[in-house]
């Protein structure tokens, strides 16, 4: 009698469950950015300058921005793991992925705080 | 001797092309398919935002450049991406709460995914013109 459970460890109920916690926070930071647009926030820099100094948009920004790196990096794993056989190029094509969205959030921080 | 000719391996053959696809399956490949767009805009919305942030003159470079009929024609297809991306996945964060698991609803959710996103890309083609 094999006693242990082969499921435990969850694999991927991690990753599942980043990508749509992280989906509801772009979600939600589209519409407030939406609803900013269409109030006319963005009519000229001086609107837009005030709005991205507020410091509640600076910290939502901030949480969308880091939703979106988590949110894109599960989903371009799932597309490298579904189609790309050869582990190295898939390990490598994950590394770059990686790479790419931490550079791209740190210019994100630099434009936000500068 | 049917036993035999049951073992026969019987010919697979999906029809995967898109236009074949029920529209939940559409729903999912587009879904997939603007995703990656989105990823690879990233870089490029960045730059905007930089551009938007940086000074007054950088504001101003920024709408004459978003000006430019192929840059707007960029622009309104990542819209469409994100739109259809976003309304996709709430379609799949109410299936994740088992609304509409269905086939006639989750049908009718999926045309009702192509509609709003493709009623609000419109919106945002007005706007942006």
């Amino acid at each position: 009698m094999v006693n242990r459970v082969v499921v435990g460890a969850h694999y991927g109920l991690g990753s599942w469950l980043v990508q749509r916690i992280s989906a509801v926070v772009i979600a939600v930071y589209a519409v407030i950015m939406a609803i900013a647009l269409l109030g006319g926030h963005a009519h000229d820099y001086a609107a837009w300058k005030a709005l991205f100094s507020q410091g509640w948009l600076r910290f939502a920004t901030f949480l969308f921005v880091v939703s979106l790196l988590l949110h894109a990096w599960v989903g371009m794993r799932d597309i490298w793991m579904d189609y790309v056989k050869s582990t190295g190029l898939r390990l490598t094509l994950e590394a770059l992925t990686v790479l790419w969205l931490v550079g791209c959030g740190g210019w994100a921080l630099q434009i936000l705080w500068r | 001797m049917p036993e035999l000719a049951a073992k026969k391996p019987r010919p697979i053959w999906y029809n995967l092309s898109p236009v074949n696809l029920p529209a939940p399956g559409l729903v999912s490949i587009l879904h997939r398919a603007s995703g990656i767009l989105l990823f690879l805009a990233i870089i490029w919305m960045l730059y905007m935002l930089d551009l938007s942030l940086a000074s007054e003159a950088g504001f101003d470079h920024l709408k004459s450049y978003a000006a430019n009929p192929i840059v707007k024609l960029a622009i309104l297809v990542l819209a469409w991406a994100f739109l259809h991306h976003f309304c996709a996945g709430i379609r799949y964060l109410l299936l994740d709460l088992q609304k509409g698991i269905e086939l006639p609803a989750a049908r009718a959710t999926s045309f009702t995914v192509f509609a709003v996103s493709l009623i609000l890309t419109i919106v945002a083609a007005v706007l942006i013109w």
